[in-house]
């Protein structure tokens, strides 16, 4: 029993404050972003809240570059973006491409030039890795406050228009007949999306703020059409994938004996890919036995009546 | 400015924004843009793992992008297009970010490789560039009614027997097969800004097909011109002269349409 435990658990797994940082930051930001990811895939935004974590990073080099909190980097431009996607038509379905685009855009050039700049003055170095791809094992324990303090607020916006944020997504024309302001919502989500995603690409890098935000809200609902219950199923999904990423780089130090140490997003957006990829497959599964049982059963009823 | 290294950059930089042009028409017009930002940002995960296995970074990212264009377009196939582009985009990071990891690659490569090194081309590079931008240009030709009818009104296209999922298909190794081109010129993350603002700003300057095709390139000539010139003046990074011009292009053509149709708007009333 011992012996599976160390080879489950390495050696200093649970002594480790690197760790301890890693899971308590890596589960805030998951559920998060599990729980704006719903409304994003619901919404088909995958691509703005994709956007959104770039323009933010463009932030986050800015800041680096003037020597501002990052934080404030990440957020600021993240929220200053989703403004310009709603200004140029993001809310609807046909301009929502390309206003994403033309921002997302311009923010991959500010970041070029910020990055250039930093890379110039010698300020920092690894700048370039550090906001594209981040890491949670570098994150300071200091910065779990103010994630957790903006996360809520996100989660808080999101929670306070629930109702005609659903109903302006499920079908926006009966939400504006009832007189929901669609477009105050759709402001209220993109902001929301902003904060969080801005959040969780300084606490997990920009990549790891995509896979949480869309993966684990997709696979569950490919599971159920539910939105109560996808919520709750994203957000176990992100947990979970997000500690068992963190518990995979921790031990793939001690595979083989070359010290591999691959990094935690690479196992955390590995076991989000799958689980998305299973929840698929039982998804496609259960309707084609359903629709098997429909054929069985159908005729059976059709002679029944007719008897 | 039109010495040296300098011609081989403005002869490359010709390349790349005539075949962005004409395949950021179609971006535009299919409402594609996740997935071509996505599969250039992927295939920079092939460069990585090329400059791992030694091997030349040109293999690297045509393999890379052709293998993400596919994954999109097989995993659209099952559920929406926009979470399979997102899903497909972190599954290739996340490889890149554990190729990095194993390489001793220095930063100064990795900023090449996302946002461009137009200003480095090797004379070297041009012949298969110009090989591989004919290729795409000569694949939307072969497509181009029904890419051009599927883009527009895809219900009609499939009741002439087009095949929406085929032409999807063909198109993203297309847009592939530009990544390959452009990358290692402008950058895994510039040829997005390329392909997006000067094909919309002329998309909302004409709605016949051609004419907006000719005009994006034109555009993107000009934009891409301009970026070479000023980034050889100012010495800034070219990829932000692009991304900003590509902005800022297409909000001067939507600016110029609205201030065209209030001005034509009483006539008409």
């Amino acid at each position: 029993m011992h012996r599976l435990y160390t080879a489950v658990f390495e050696p200093g797994f649970f002594g480790n404050g690197q760790v301890h940082v890693a899971v308590a930051i890596g589960g805030v930001v998951a559920i998060v972003c599990a729980i704006v990811g719903v409304f994003t895939v619901m919404r088909g935004q995958s691509f703005a809240g994709h956007s959104l974590g770039d323009v933010a990073a463009a932030g986050g080099s800015g800041a680096l570059l003037i020597g501002l909190n990052p934080v404030a980097g990440f957020v600021g431009l993240g929220v200053v973006g989703a403004a310009v996607m709603d200004m140029i038509g993001v809310q609807r379905l046909r301009g929502r491409d390309l206003a994403t685009g033309i921002v997302l855009g311009a923010a991959i050039g500010l970041s070029a030039l910020f990055l250039y700049l930093t890379a110039t003055t010698g300020a920092t170095t690894g700048a370039t890795q550090q906001v594209l791809f981040g890491s949670i094992f570098t994150t300071s324990s200091a910065t779990i406050g103010v994630v957790t303090a903006l996360g809520g607020v996100a989660l808080a916006a999101v929670a306070l228009v629930h109702r005609p944020l659903l109903l302006s997504t499920v079908s926006p024309d009966v939400a504006a007949a009832r007189g929901v302001p669609v477009r105050l919502v759709g402001v209220i989500y993109m902001l929301a999306l902003a904060v969080s995603v801005g959040l969780s690409s300084i606490a997990i890098g920009a990549i790891l703020s995509t896979a949480l935000l869309i993966g684990p809200a997709a696979a569950a609902l490919r599971l159920t059409k539910r939105v109560a219950r996808a919520l709750g199923i994203a957000c176990v999904i992100g947990v979970l994938a997000t500690w068992l990423g963190v518990l995979l780089a921790y031990d793939s130090y001690y595979w083989g004996s070359a010290h591999l140490s691959l990094p935690v997003s690479f196992f955390i957006v590995v076991v989000i890919f799958v689980t998305y990829l299973v929840a698929d497959a039982i998804t496609a599964r259960l309707a084609r036995t359903a629709t098997r049982r429909r054929e069985f059963v159908s005729p059976a009823r059709a002679t029944g009546t007719e008897g | 400015m039109f010495t040296g290294f300098m011609m081989n950059a403005w002869i490359t930089g010709t390349i790349v924004a005539v075949v962005a042009g004409v395949v950021g028409y179609f971006v535009v017009l299919r409402g594609s843009a996740f997935p071509a930002h996505a599969i250039p940002k992927g295939a920079f995960a092939g460069a990585a793992g090329a400059s791992l296995l030694g091997i030349s970074t040109l293999v690297g990212l045509t393999v890379f992008s052709i293998l993400g264009a596919i994954g999109i377009g097989s995993l659209s196939r099952r559920g929406r297009s926009d979470v399979a582009t997102a899903l497909a985009l972190v599954l290739m990071l996340a490889l890149g970010a554990a190729f990095l990891s194993r390489t001793t690659e220095y930063e100064p490569e990795i900023y090449a490789l996302l946002f461009g090194e137009i200003l480095g081309v090797s004379s070297s590079a041009i012949l298969p560039v110009a090989g591989l931008a004919a290729a795409c240009i000569a694949a939307i030709a072969a497509i181009y009614r029904p890419l051009l009818l599927s883009s527009v009104v895809p219900d009609v296209a499939e009741a002439k027997g087009i095949r929406g999922y085929r032409i999807e298909m063909c198109f993203l190794i297309v847009v592939a097969l530009t990544t390959a081109v452009t990358v290692p010129v402008v950058g895994a993350l510039l040829i997005f800004s390329l392909m997006i603002g000067p094909p919309a700003a002329a998309r909302s300057l004409t709605s016949r097909p051609v004419l907006a095709i000719v005009l994006a390139v034109v555009i993107a000539l000009s934009t891409l011109w301009a970026a070479i010139a000023l980034s050889y003046l100012y010495n800034w990074p070219v990829g932000f002269f692009v991304g900003v011009l590509g902005a800022a292009s297409y909000a001067i053509g939507r600016g110029w349409s609205t201030w065209h149709r209030s001005m034509r708007a009483p006539q008409g009333v």
